[in-house]
């Protein structure tokens, strides 16, 4: 009885305020998908707090993009879409672009120009690889390893990891298909530009499986990217996948005994889309959001919170010093110099044609 | 039954053997610990069977011997690890001394019936032993995250200096992180807001359903009390999904066709979901509580005119709060704890507790979860003891109500 009561009087209270704020044409709060963890600090220091302060907008931050896709497409079968502005990576905006779920930006009227006045899609250049995505960062998936429990040679190489004679215990991989197929084949002897042509035919899919087998009872499989810093700071591994950005926090903020070993780093894109079918006032408000969130010091400024590349050529010089720690930037970049020379470049084409099938042979070959 | 046995000594042998048995499973684990089992097994029952030796056989007095070895385990803990190992020495030095005379002078079967055969004596000690295994087994995993969120490090790893007891191996900055972060703040609050709400709709609903089915002349009484606790039987990911499509419409009609706010449908639908979810618990508990209520009351009530509301709010009510009470508890922490529903149903702006801690828990390395569960646990406690307090009581009323 009171909770009627409770519920009517917030009704009655909600339609004064509802006809109060009728008068904007921007919607004044959105709810914005991202990561969560030192990821989404970078991005409320970088963009959220600033952009809260010049509008006046309240920002959610809702950590789901791990299942962004299939919320999204629930949402649109729903007709309920609740999310504004979502951080996804690359090959998952893709397969939202086709299906329609995500909105297409034109990125010379819809993003800010550099500040030299170059359009946005010179600035951005190759790293626009769908017309619904819009980059933020580079980042990659490499291998951290414990430097006191690795011996006296430390790992150099991603084969390495599939070198269980010369350094046993146990390491993490992601169990997923995305970069394990991939390295997999690397170290069984495919040159690095035939691997994807190789991934094509079912023969080389289960010649990165049986490679992946030779070491299959040595490996714990994680899902998320805080699982292998946790376990390299257990020593429960001595060497673990997970993305650059928590590796640098586990070391320089964590002082962790563990090390990178960038060589076969797989690089990959993240960004924002917008879903698609938001209201006119949602969709004014998100993309006035993006046009301030990924100009050039803005994408310049994440950089100082996590150690994640700017998407813009643009930012890349502005790139400095880290906010608490003072460490300068640069090095730690995927897109550094010497790191970018060992790097490996994911093909988005060819994971968003046979995500699908190579996720079901990988599951199925992990349940054996 | 206590001190009914005359004790007598029992023969070296037997306490040597014994002890030896016990000293050997301490000395595995703490083998096990250190990367040498075997070697553990055998130095730990040769040393425990040597101080029961000494104990029995070579210091004439039994206080003498127990003293002795605590002071001894004292000095090794503190020569080998330091205080706190003196600390655990000394108590193990206890144990030892203790366990030791309580078998040689044959106390163990001081509280046991004279007739029992040592078969029996065994296993009367076994089944103690079983029963405190699975205690342990229950309480270990609750008890063992509650050190862990005063870590100072940001992983839930026992460091070095927590084992040490080390002042600057714990902080309270996961404490600080839950009451300043905006996120858990936010999802706490949330928490507070919806569990509350959704426990009222549940018990008023619950407890007229449960009324309702009380009544004789109701027809169907079984099949719709199967419809109305269903929700606590099926799996609560198919609730779930349905809830998702359902509460999206009525979402849609609520803030399109009657204008009303976002934010409020939103708290709506999570807390209509949640009163579902809560709903057969208010009426299981209600209908138990209904079992011993005698309707002869109601009638004697209506002889003296009062009309069915009066009846109700004065008559029946008090004598069945205790189950409307324990029913809402249960209605709450369900509310409280439910994190699938929740990321189904509700958007960012709804997120709760247990939400921010499954994505905490998935997304980033913070034993700030830790911090909130040990927290959340505390708040358990808190309201089982009540809900016990309350059976209690509903036991002494049932006790004096004429039946």
């Amino acid at each position: 009885m009171k909770s009627t009561k409770t519920i009517l009087t917030g009704a009655a209270l909600s339609l004064v305020a509802g006809s109060a704020f009728a008068g904007s044409h921007m919607a004044s709060e959105m709810t914005i998908v991202s990561w969560g963890g030192a990821y989404s600090k970078s991005q409320l220091n970088a963009y959220h707090d600033p952009y809260s302060e010049m509008t006046g907008v309240t920002i959610l931050n809702d950590d789901s993009s791990s299942t962004a896709v299939a919320k999204l497409r629930a949402m649109n079968e729903a007709g309920n879409i609740t999310w504004d502005v979502v951080d996804v990576e690359a090959a998952p905006a893709m397969q939202l672009c086709d299906e329609g779920l995500a909105m297409v930006i034109d990125p010379d009227t819809m993003l800010a120009a550099a500040p030299d006045g170059t359009p946005a899609s010179e600035d951005f250049g190759d790293m626009l690889v769908s017309e619904c995505f819009i980059p933020q960062i580079v980042y990659s998936t490499t291998f951290g390893y414990r430097t006191d429990l690795v011996g006296d040679t430390a790992p150099t190489s991603v084969c390495d990891v599939f070198d269980t004679a010369a350094y046993p215990g146990k390491r993490s991989l992601f169990s997923v298909p995305i970069n394990t197929m991939e390295w997999a084949l690397l170290c069984d002897g495919v040159a690095k530009a035939d691997i994807y042509d190789t991934l094509e035919t079912e023969e080389g899919q289960d010649r990165a499986l049986a490679k992946l087998d030779t070491i299959k009872d040595d490996v714990i499989w994680v899902s998320s990217g805080s699982d292998t810093p946790q376990l390299l700071a257990d020593g429960e591994v001595i060497m673990g996948a997970t993305y650059n950005g928590r590796l640098f926090s586990l070391i320089e903020e964590q002082k962790q005994p563990v090390a990178m070993i960038w060589d076969g780093q797989v690089m990959d894109l993240d960004g924002w889309i917008i879903p698609a079918g938001l209201s006119p006032e949602r969709q004014a408000r998100a993309l006035d959001y993006i046009m301030f969130a990924t100009d050039t010091q803005r994408l310049a400024d994440q950089a100082k919170w996590i150690s994640y590349g700017p998407a813009r050529a643009s930012s890349a010089p502005l790139v400095g010093k880290h906010a608490d720690l003072g460490i300068d930037m640069g090095p730690h970049m995927p897109t550094a110099p010497e790191n970018l020379s060992r790097a490996f470049l994911m093909n988005y084409d060819f994971w968003a044609d046979y995500r699908d099938d190579l996720d079901a042979k990988f599951q199925a070959w992990l349940a054996k | 039954m206590a001190a009914l046995t005359v004790i007598s000594r029992k023969p070296l042998s037997f306490v040597l053997s014994v002890t030896a048995l016990l000293g050997a499973l301490l000395g595995v684990l703490m083998g096990m610990s250190m990367g040498n089992a075997p070697l553990g097994l055998i130095a730990g029952a040769a040393i425990t069977s040597a101080v029961a030796y000494l104990g029995t056989s070579v210091i004439p007095e039994e206080r003498t011997a127990r003293y002795g070895l605590i002071a001894a385990t004292l000095i090794a803990g503190l020569y080998f690890f330091g205080l706190v190992g003196g600390l655990t020495g000394a108590l193990w030095g206890w144990f030892l001394g203790w366990f030791i005379f309580w078998l040689y002078e044959g106390r163990y079967r001081a509280r046991l019936h004279p007739y029992l055969t040592p078969g029996q004596v065994l296993w009367h000690f076994t089944f103690r032993i079983i029963c405190g295994l699975i205690f342990a087994f229950l309480i270990i995993p609750i008890i063992v995250v509650m050190p862990l969120s005063f870590n100072a490090q940001d992983f839930f790893t026992f460091t070095p200096e927590m084992l040490r007891f080390d002042p600057a191996g714990y902080s309270l900055k996961h404490y600080n992180d839950f009451f300043t972060n905006n996120e858990w703040q936010r999802s706490f609050k949330n928490s507070l807001i919806i569990a509350p709400i959704a426990t009222l709709v549940s018990v008023s609903l619950g407890t007229l359903a449960a009324i309702g089915l009380s009544q004789s002349h109701v027809p169907f009484k079984r099949a719709i009390m199967a419809i109305l606790i269903s929700p606590m039987i099926v799996p609560l990911i198919i609730s779930a999904t349905g809830m998702f499509f359902f509460y999206a419409g009525l979402g849609k009609f609520l803030e399109y066709q009657l204008g009303l706010d976002k934010n409020l449908v939103g708290y709506m639908k999570v807390v209509l979901a949640h009163a579902v979810l809560g709903i057969p618990f208010v009426i299981i508990t209600v209908t138990a509580t209904l079992v011993g209520f005698d309707n002869s009351l109601t009638r004697a009530a209506a002889n003296m005119g009062a009309n069915p509301v009066t009846t109700f709010f004065r008559v029946q009510m008090p004598l069945i709060l205790p189950g409307v009470i324990s029913g809402g508890l249960f209605a709450f922490i369900t509310s409280f704890d439910e994190v699938v529903v929740i990321m189904f149903v509700g958007s960012a702006s709804q997120k709760t507790l247990p939400w921010q801690m499954f994505t905490g828990l998935r997304e980033q390395i913070s034993p700030t979860i830790l911090a909130v569960a040990t927290i959340l646990v505390a708040l358990s406690i808190v309201l089982l003891t009540t809900l016990e307090l309350l059976r209690r009581r509903s036991e002494k009323l049932r006790g004096m109500s004429p039946s």
